[in-house]
């Protein structure tokens, strides 16, 4: 394909749907004529009045912390567990029917829970995030090692390599790619997860933005303002973590990446 | 050497002896499925055999040895190291100069020289195999194994890659096991087949290839030979 072929495809293409998508928005809110739903111009309105007052920032950075923080913990803890039963047929087979169990368990279901457990707080929406990410790292890391082909682990013990170096130079290596589309998949989750646990367990954040901004004063300009910004932070995440798929070292496991 | 199946177990090996010289290079020819894949792994010391002993210089192999290197179809070759990683993986115990040094003879030999930075899914098929033999040979060892190491290449490069592994055999002065199901591989590269029959598979036979290197691929005593064993594994070569 040519250059400018590929530029107007990965740049100007979705410039111009989403520019329609505004003004079919635009559209619709002034021939229904309604009084609620706020027009695009509004939202704008209402996005400069957040960073004026000093939330739109506030905000964001509290969501983005709770991710950090609960996340952060899911992938501690879950890497290592995983490799662990990964590696370990017999924990695996103990351990597996839990995790299937637990697994489908919506976090929102949690949200009780939580509450009951950490009170109205950070921590209760912090234990969310971490039990929704969780699951998607420790199973794709579970699968990662045990899909590694024997072939690798025979060549390598046959280098004379110590177990922990077989781990560190070959297991994980082997496994990453696969353990980088499950901490691709758990972020998403966590940022659509902390909206939720926003909305009830805590009085900052993107989610608390939502559900406050109805509440007082039925301000849907700010209601949609802050799902934008939702929207663009969780498009900035996803970039960002496609980026290391993107390394040499790891590019060989992501098929649809190959030229 | 049998395989412990749920109901059945398979016997795959029986009565095989085999005596291998230094500096040999021995083919292992047979049908598919005959179980010459899994004498060469309990040779390598991957599998225990049932029943036997694998005795190398007097000791009996207990397990996988640095000093005998098992070379896989290009697959074997580790993904997410370069061409350099992956030839230097089983030098840790060097010294970082030795190590480098190490590496840049090996990439030299196998004509790997501008693609040490690569990673095998940049290569081609036939130099992921060349990374391959460079990691096996890297070590030192005393002995190769190769499991249809050119099985998955076309037939061009599977020639030229016959080629190389011969000249780098009478470079290094390694002893060598190959297992292949091609007859004329087998004759072009080896100086004894061992014939192996159907599973269980035994010993049908033993040729010596008495041509020296480089071999006339046209000569009479080639086709003989040749002939010679697609008579003795039953097959007419005429399609």
């Amino acid at each position: 394909m040519t250059r400018p072929g590929r530029r107007l495809e990965t740049i100007l293409l979705p410039l111009a749907a989403a520019a329609a998508l505004v003004a079919i928005w635009d559209l619709a809110v002034r021939w229904t004529g309604t009084n609620i739903f706020p027009s695009p111009d509004a939202v704008a309105r209402g996005l400069a009045e957040l960073a004026r007052k000093g939330l739109l920032l506030r905000y964001s950075r509290d969501s983005l912390l709770r991710v950090a923080a609960g996340y952060g913990i899911a992938v501690a803890v879950g890497i290592p567990l995983g490799i662990f039963l990964g590696w370990k047929p017999a924990a695996a087979r103990a351990a597996n029917p839990v995790i299937q169990l637990l697994r489908p368990i919506s976090p929102l279901a949690w949200i009780p829970v939580a509450i009951v457990l950490f009170g109205v707080s950070d921590i209760a929406a912090i234990f969310l995030i971490f039990l929704a990410s969780l699951f998607p790292i420790l199973v794709a890391a579970m699968n990662g090692v045990r899909g590694v082909p024997a072939m690798y682990r025979d060549a390598a013990l046959n280098f004379g390599l110590s177990r922990g170096a077989l781990l560190s130079r070959v297991i994980f290596p082997a496994a990453l790619p696969e353990i980088l589309t499950g901490l691709r998949i758990a972020l998403g989750i966590a940022w659509i997860v902390v909206v939720a646990a926003e909305m009830i367990a805590v009085n900052s954040g993107l989610g608390y933005l939502v559900i406050d901004s109805r509440n007082a004063g039925k301000r849907y300009d700010l209601v949609v303002a802050a799902m934008l910004l939702i929207g663009i932070i969780g498009l900035v995440l996803n970039l960002l973590v496609s980026r290391v798929a993107r390394l040499r070292a790891v590019r060989w496991g992501f098929r649809q990446e190959e030229a | 050497m049998t395989f412990r199946g749920d109901r059945d177990d398979v016997r795959v090996l029986e009565d095989l002896d085999l005596d291998v010289h230094e500096g040999e290079f021995v083919c292992i020819l047979g049908p598919s499925g005959c179980g010459k894949s899994t004498l060469l792994n309990i040779v390598a010391g991957f599998l225990p055999p049932t029943a036997g002993t694998v005795r190398i210089d007097g000791e009996d192999v207990r397990g996988p040895d640095p000093r005998r290197i098992f070379v896989f179809q290009e697959r074997g070759v580790f993904p997410w190291l370069t061409v350099e990683g992956n030839i230097g993986f089983g030098l840790g115990r060097l010294s970082r100069q030795a190590r480098e040094r190490r590496i840049a003879h090996y990439v030299q030999l196998v004509g790997l020289n501008g693609f040490e930075m690569a990673y095998p899914h940049e290569l081609s098929g036939g130099m992921k195999q060349r990374v391959e033999v460079a990691r096996a040979l890297a070590v030192d060892p005393d002995m190769l194994y190769l499991d249809e190491p050119f099985g998955a290449l076309d037939s061009i490069t599977r020639l030229v890659m016959r080629g190389e592994l011969l000249r780098i055999w009478q470079a290094e002065k390694k002893t060598i096991l190959f297992v292949t199901h091609d007859i004329e591989e087998s004759v072009q590269l080896a100086d004894r087949v061992v014939i192996l029959s159907a599973r269980p598979a035994r010993i049908r036979r033993i040729v010596g290839i008495d041509l020296p290197h480089p071999r006339d691929l046209s000569s009479r005593r080639y086709l003989e030979l040749r002939d010679g064993i697609f008579e003795e594994i039953g097959l007419a070569h005429r399609i």
